[in-house]
């Protein structure tokens, strides 16, 4: 029994620094946020103690609101295009020879390891005035004048699927390894044709994967605010980029009280995923 | 069959290739032989770029040395965490075979919560955090930061190798009078190995990587690599951070290269070792 006693408290001591650390710089960080965004901004000290709903109750404002609506909009229309190529994407390479598809998987996670800036960099190049794509449409006779490809919205949404898009594919692709495609065989020979078998055996059974490629998708696409600053020049404002804005015009209070929203609808996004049956470990991708 | 199989290639060749896309376009523009700033047109091939990149004024070698001081201090510090703490939690669950604690469960979500959540709102918790508490110098509230993000994966892909271990080992060498200590330096950590390491490296490249946290917690004055990428393609473009991108994508492709080649030396090998007993 000392042996287990001892055990125990040699585990203990192993596991007080990961402790310390997270509630210091995890746990009392995001409290400080959240007590932040019930304070009054002050102009001169920043804030000051008089504690107050008013930030909250800011975020209805018009200004706010639109922003607000207009970064779940694009995180949405971002997961939609995601699943819509990640996940076939995920489906075909899983269906490739084994060799086939360890190239290819090499090759979707080799951009990871490139700086993401880098990447948006090379985008804001091509889509540029007198960019690539606009010389070779221009050589093509197919345009008279440069088309305006960059600092527009949808220049935005396609940095945002390219630079989200292997989340959605590889727990796609996970997925789909792992399924047993003789339940798909079964049904064909039992008569249902190649959609219905798609539709109703391989969607239900790879939903895992697709769930966590969504939550992996949206999540982050509501954070990345040098992307819109990057290819959407300064007109399109996101939450991440207003929270931005925020602190630089010292507004704390404000900034907090943004962070604590997109903090709950992180929350919530994750709640639905677990109830909905997706497990931790297929959020991890590595 | 054969039909689906063309088409299905054609889909995985174009998604590919729009992936690469824009790392070519940078590459190539490295060597735009056009020497105004702002035109961009391409008018040949130069190294002009990288001439400048080398021997030009800038703030580029200051920058690479910061991140790499950064990476190197939080991949170091969050390893011995984050391991420590994946096998510290794993007694319970590996050893004694019983559920998780509450407080292990709870501090194991708070733990991983800075890569779940969405980066900016850890780095404005970081950066009122660090004024609030007086942190002054741009190094330490990096590696503060970035060991606080680091930790997760070091955590997560080491309780991962733990899950599958044979628990008869520890058992037989506490019951042979090994000390607590002695079984985690002698079997624990030798077995974890391949784990901390494939932990440690993805932590290298987040800290490498990492933007949007660096950029609020970093104060005034010098940035780290990507801080400096950032500020220079804000306002156009830079052609001299092309020649500094080629060159590190150029990085990334020999490391990704050299390890295949290595993994596939140790293959052959395991082959002839195999055919040879």
């Amino acid at each position: 029994m000392s042996i287990r006693k001892s055990d125990r408290r040699f585990s203990m001591l192993l596991k007080l620094p990961m402790y310390l650390w997270t509630i210091a710089f995890v746990f009392v960080a995001l409290l400080y946020i959240i007590g932040l965004s019930f304070l009054t901004r002050d102009e001169l000290i920043g804030v000051t103690n008089e504690v107050t709903l008013s930030n909250y109750a800011r975020l209805a404002d018009p200004q706010y609101l639109r922003v607000l609506l207009e970064s779940l909009k694009l995180a949405a229309a971002t997961t939609v295009i995601c699943v819509l190529i990640g996940y076939p994407f995920g489906y075909l390479m899983a269906r490739l020879s084994s060799g086939a598809r360890s190239v290819v998987l090499l090759l979707i996670i080799v951009p990871f390891w490139t700086n993401a800036l880098i990447r948006i960099y090379g985008w804001r190049i091509l889509l540029m005035g007198n960019g690539p794509i606009n010389t070779i449409l221009d050589k093509l006779g197919l345009i008279t004048k440069p088309l305006k490809l960059l600092n527009t919205e949808g220049a935005v949404l396609l940095g945002m699927v390219y630079a989200l898009i292997p989340f959605m594919i590889l727990p796609s692709y996970t997925a789909v390894d792992k399924m047993d495609f003789s339940v798909v065989e079964a049904a064909r020979d039992l008569g249902a044709n190649p959609l219905k078998a798609f539709f109703t055996i391989t969607i239900p059974l790879t939903l895992s994967g697709l769930m966590a490629g969504c939550v992996l998708v949206f999540i982050p696409s509501m954070g990345l605010f040098f992307l819109s600053d990057l290819l959407g020049g300064s007109k399109t404002v996101l939450a991440g980029g207003l929270i931005q804005s925020l602190y630089k015009g010292r507004n704390l209070p404000m900034a907090a009280a943004l962070s604590v929203l997109l903090l709950t609808v992180t929350c919530a996004v994750i709640a639905v995923y677990r109830r909905a049956g997706g497990s931790n470990g297929e959020l991890s991708l590595f | 069959m054969k039909k689906r199989s063309a088409g299905s290639i054609i889909f995985l060749s174009i998604v590919l290739v729009v992936l690469y896309l824009p790392i070519v376009v940078v590459v190539v523009y490295s060597f735009n032989a056009n020497t105004a700033r702002i035109p961009l047109a391409f008018t040949g091939w130069s190294t002009h770029w990288y001439h400048e990149l080398f021997f030009g004024r800038n703030q580029i070698g200051q920058a690479l040395l910061l991140s790499l001081n950064v990476a190197f201090w939080s991949v170091l510090i969050s390893s011995v965490i984050g391991t420590l703490g994946a096998i510290g939690m794993a007694q319970r669950t590996l050893n004694e075979k019983r559920k998780s604690s509450r407080m292990d469960t709870v501090m194991e979500s708070l733990a991983v919560l800075p890569i779940m959540i969405p980066e900016i709102i850890l780095g404005l918790a970081f950066l009122v955090l660090f004024n609030a508490a007086g942190f002054q110098g741009n190094e330490l509230r990096l590696i503060l930061a970035h060991t606080t993000f680091c930790i997760p994966y070091v955590f997560l892909t080491v309780k991962s190798q733990l899950v599958g271990m044979d628990t008869a080992l520890f058992d037989a060498a506490r019951d042979l009078g090994a000390s607590p200590f002695r079984v985690l330096l002698d079997i624990t950590l030798p077995l974890c190995r391949p784990a901390i390491i494939s932990g440690a490296f993805l932590a290298l490249a987040m800290s490498l990587d990492d933007f949007v946290i660096s950029f609020f917690v970093y104060g005034a004055g010098q940035g780290t690599l990507p801080i400096l990428i950032y500020s220079s393609v804000k306002v156009g473009v830079s052609p001299q951070i092309n020649a500094l991108c080629t060159l590190m994508i150029g990085l990334v492709f020999t490391l990704v290269a050299f390890g295949r080649y290595i993994s596939s030396l140790r293959s052959v090998q395991r082959k002839y070792v195999s055919a040879r007993s």
